[in-house]
């Protein structure tokens, strides 16, 4: 990603990306909510951990490498794509939908940890907890993101932060992963309108 | 995309979205036996002008597995029998704020015309336009090939399917040429002369008279039913002698390779085109195609009224 690119319609607006955290910070934060997990949840035999797509299924998945690699046990991991449960549907074009995929063992009585790249509006995760409805009844539901920047619409919380990224609404923050994006770094992209 | 009127409107992209869409779709509700609350409060009205149990069910089973109100509107005992004109109705449906109308009618044309007359702000799904088009029933087809031939796939490269009996009176056959088409596949219709349209040379596919010399190439067979009631003339001598030039049976069968699949879009006439120990046989995916019937209209709803195309 270059430092800055005119947008492609507003001629007067530009584009500045500020890079947060590099592959060892990630890495880092990635060890360390393992260690939080493992800290926290009485039974890690009972965790299932699901990712939501895109980049939340490439996180869950080095999350339960971490989670193994402490407790040298196999940890389940899938995915859960949250598109048809959407509230905001209706504000954009029909997506194409990614994959679901839960684990054989499915998640009745599991601790679940639900795993996102950005809590923003926590919308996303509201149409998870009901997209997670139509699969079992988990024991418990967490919530881990790699990022939180605030600005929710609704009362819901993560139990594991990787970092909290204070931001204002005119920024965007983009996670890069290195098994979709080729990289993995986290940026904050502010677009300022020039009079 | 705002209509689904006709497969020749589709790229390969635009088809590939659907079935992936339809394939995920397969996988969150089991094979559409689980409720969605995607297309909560949205009104899809099934507008029927033709007779079709099968089809009006698949559609109105689509919509309810997507939590969309469904108005089911039948020509029968409704206005229409009264006089009412598909502009009139369509202005009364456009009133009563329908967000999709799904539409069956004896007239080829009727679900663009509906579409296009600037009567309607709805998105209209072609379910079957006189010897037109049927495109969900060809994109069903579609899925259950790709399920079994070519799972994933980005095209049909190197297959080959036969597309045996009445194609003249046929717009499921219509939609699978041209659909199979468009995703790269060989398509050989097989029939009497009387029952293949004219202008059949310029389809993409090959056309041939005779069954029997095709069938060890087949990786799909499509039988189409013998449709009696749009038959005003004698298009063949006898319905045994159909069955026995065209008909597939037990013998015909054994000719295709071993992974070949048999198909029939339904109502079957047993006896007729295909046998009924051919229809209930392994090779036979006919009871499959009506469940990806619905996981295709599923995909089909949730693209076109599931998001709102005017933000784009």
């Amino acid at each position: 990603m270059s430092e800055s690119s005119p947008g492609a319609s507003a001629g007067s607006s530009r584009t500045n990306n500020r890079m947060v955290a590099d592959p060892e910070d990630i890495s880092r934060m990635l060890r360390r909510l393992a260690h939080q997990v493992v800290e926290n949840v009485k039974d890690v035999t009972n965790i299932v951990i699901i990712g939501i797509p895109t980049r939340g299924v490439p996180i869950a998945e080095r999350l339960a490498k971490n989670i193994r690699d402490i407790e040298k046990i196999s940890i389940p991991v899938g995915s859960l794509d949250v598109t048809l449960f959407r509230d905001d549907l209706q504000m954009r074009p029909s997506k194409a939908l990614e994959q679901t995929r839960l684990p054989a063992g499915g998640i009745d009585g599991k601790t679940v940890i639900l795993v996102d790249d950005v809590l923003f509006s926590g919308r996303t995760i509201r149409a998870a907890l009901d997209a997670m409805n139509e699969y079992g009844r988990p024991a418990v539901v967490q919530l881990a993101v790699l990022v939180d920047r605030g600005h929710r619409e609704l009362p819901i919380r993560p139990d594991y932060v990787g970092k909290n990224l204070p931001t204002s609404l005119n920024e965007k923050v983009s996670v890069q992963i290195s098994e979709i994006d080729s990289v993995d770094q986290i940026v904050i992209q502010s677009t300022t309108e020039q009079l | 995309m705002k209509h689904l009127l006709s497969v020749q409107e589709l790229s390969r992209a635009g088809t590939l979205r659907i079935l992936d869409t339809a394939l995920e779709l397969n996988q969150v509700t089991d094979g559409g036996t689980k409720i969605l609350p995607t297309l909560r409060g949205r009104t899809v009205v099934n507008l029927f002008y033709e007779d079709s149990t099968r089809t009006r069910i698949s559609f109105e089973r689509a919509a309810k597995r997507l939590s969309a109100d469904v108005v089911t509107f039948s020509a029968k005992g409704s206005s229409v029998s009264k006089g009412e004109s598909l502009k009139d109705t369509a202005l009364t449906l456009n009133a009563m704020g329908a967000d999709m109308i799904v539409v069956r009618h004896p007239s080829p044309g009727a679900a663009h015309r509906l579409a296009h007359a600037g009567w309607l702000e709805s998105s209209v799904l072609n379910a079957g336009d006189g010897k037109h088009e049927h495109p969900t029933q060809a994109l069903g087809d579609a899925f259950t090939l790709r399920a079994h031939l070519r799972p994933g796939a980005k095209d049909f490269a190197g297959l080959t399917i036969g597309i045996v009996g009445d194609v003249l009176h046929s717009r499921v056959a219509r939609s699978n040429i041209f659909l199979l088409g468009i995703l790269g596949a060989k398509v050989i219709v097989i029939g009497p002369p009387t029952l293949l349209p004219v202008g059949i040379e310029n389809w993409p596919c090959e056309v041939s008279y005779s069954l029997d010399a095709y069938l060890p190439e087949l990786d799909a067979i499509m039988m189409l039913r013998v449709q009696q009631e749009r038959m005003n003339g004698t298009f063949f001598p006898s319905e045994l002698e159909y069955s026995r030039t065209f008909g597939l049976n037990r013998k015909r069968a054994r000719e295709l390779p071993e992974h070949a699949i048999v198909m029939h879009p339904g109502p079957m006439n047993r006896g007729v085109e295909i046998t009924a120990e051919v229809a209930d046989s392994a090779q036979s995916v006919i009871t499959e195609q009506v469940v990806n019937g619905l996981v295709v209209r599923m995909a089909s709803m949730y693209l076109l009224i599931g998001g709102n195309v005017s933000v784009a």
